[in-house]
């Protein structure tokens, strides 16, 4: 199935969670908050919450800003 | 000391994060500076090039996390950036910063006050960046923010203290802390608002981009300090008329 992250296509098992997306895309949950279809996910969520074919993620995080 | 929501700072100058030209400069300079909050933002991750994590960088410990809402154009998308910083685990501390115009980053003051009364009925302290404007300033601080932070002249302008005459008025009124944010671009600038009497100043670009940023945050922490001290020493008053320092008896043998 296809989800997508920052606008961009990500292809993922059927059944994949929040997780497994952040481990194909290398990044470290615990610098990550995930906002999926529009609603804000809490870290403890991320190895339950189910992703959908066509799943929009924006996947943030801190940087430098004033 | 100063307060600010119940929590204590020793040294009132507050550090930015952004415009570093790496992150061990930065974590070096914070250090020089003695700050003991900084402020970070929120952006998607860049995933053909996902390696600039700050909060590995910096230790949590020592510095007090101060997400921002920059970028946020109207009070919704101030909300969802605060949501996401809390989210994110930056806990409940916000600089609430909503900036229409690209041009000039200067602070929409009504979508402003409505994020704020919606983030305090939420939880968050909410530190709001505001034009200079005493009457928006009580508003504010009437809506529940922890602090007010006018600005002394446009973000990244290093101008320095513009709004002399607004913030003076805002201090004088203010029941919270007021926190000289922006323009700062020089340690004259940050002494120059606190020997006014302001709380604290929030210095980012100034440090950042200086020829040896190390040294420049130490020159910002000794002038917020001189003056502070200068505040509480209490200066003397201006005059147009000279007064001469020397006595004016005792002349009379001159002529």
């Amino acid at each position: 199935m296809k989800v997508f992250c920052n606008g961009q296509e990500q292809e993922l098992t059927p059944g994949a969670r929040v997780t497994d997306c952040l481990n194909t895309l290398g990044l470290d949950p615990l610098s990550v908050v995930v906002e999926c279809d529009g609603k804000i996910l809490t870290r403890e969520e991320y190895a339950s919450h189910e992703l959908q074919d066509g799943s929009v993620l924006e996947l943030i995080r801190f940087v430098g800003g004033g | 000391m100063l307060t600010i929501a119940g929590r204590k700072f020793r040294s009132r100058l507050f550090g930015g994060t952004g415009k570093f030209s790496s992150p061990e400069v930065m974590k070096e300079a914070l250090e020089a500076s003695g700050c003991e909050m900084v402020t970070v933002a929120l952006r998607r991750i860049d995933l053909n090039n996902p390696a600039d994590d700050i909060m590995s960088v910096l230790d949590r410990d020592r510095y007090l996390f101060l997400p921002n809402t920059s970028g946020a154009r109207d009070a919704a998308e101030a909300i969802r950036l605060a949501r996401l910083a809390r989210a994110s685990g930056g806990g409940e501390w916000l600089k609430l910063e909503v900036t229409p115009d690209p041009r000039t980053l200067l602070p929409d003051p009504i979508e402003t006050l409505k994020a704020t009364e919606e983030l305090v009925k939420e939880g968050f302290k909410v530190l709001p960046y505001m034009n200079a404007d005493p009457i928006l300033a009580l508003r504010l601080q009437d809506a529940g923010a922890v602090a007010v932070m006018p600005l002394g002249s446009p973000i990244g302008t290093n101008q320095g203290v513009l709004t002399r005459f607004q913030v003076e008025i805002i201090i004088s009124q203010a029941q919270v802390p007021v926190i000289v944010d922006a323009g700062l671009g020089a340690p004259s600038h940050v002494a120059e608002a606190m020997e006014m009497g302001a709380d604290a100043v929030l210095v980012n670009t100034a440090i950042a981009v200086a020829g040896d940023p190390v040294r420049m945050a130490r020159a910002f922490a000794m002038a917020v300090e001189a003056g502070r001290i200068a505040y509480e020493a209490g200066l003397g008053a201006v005059s147009k008329d000279a007064a001469a320092s020397s006595p004016e008896d005792g002349l009379g043998f001159l002529r």
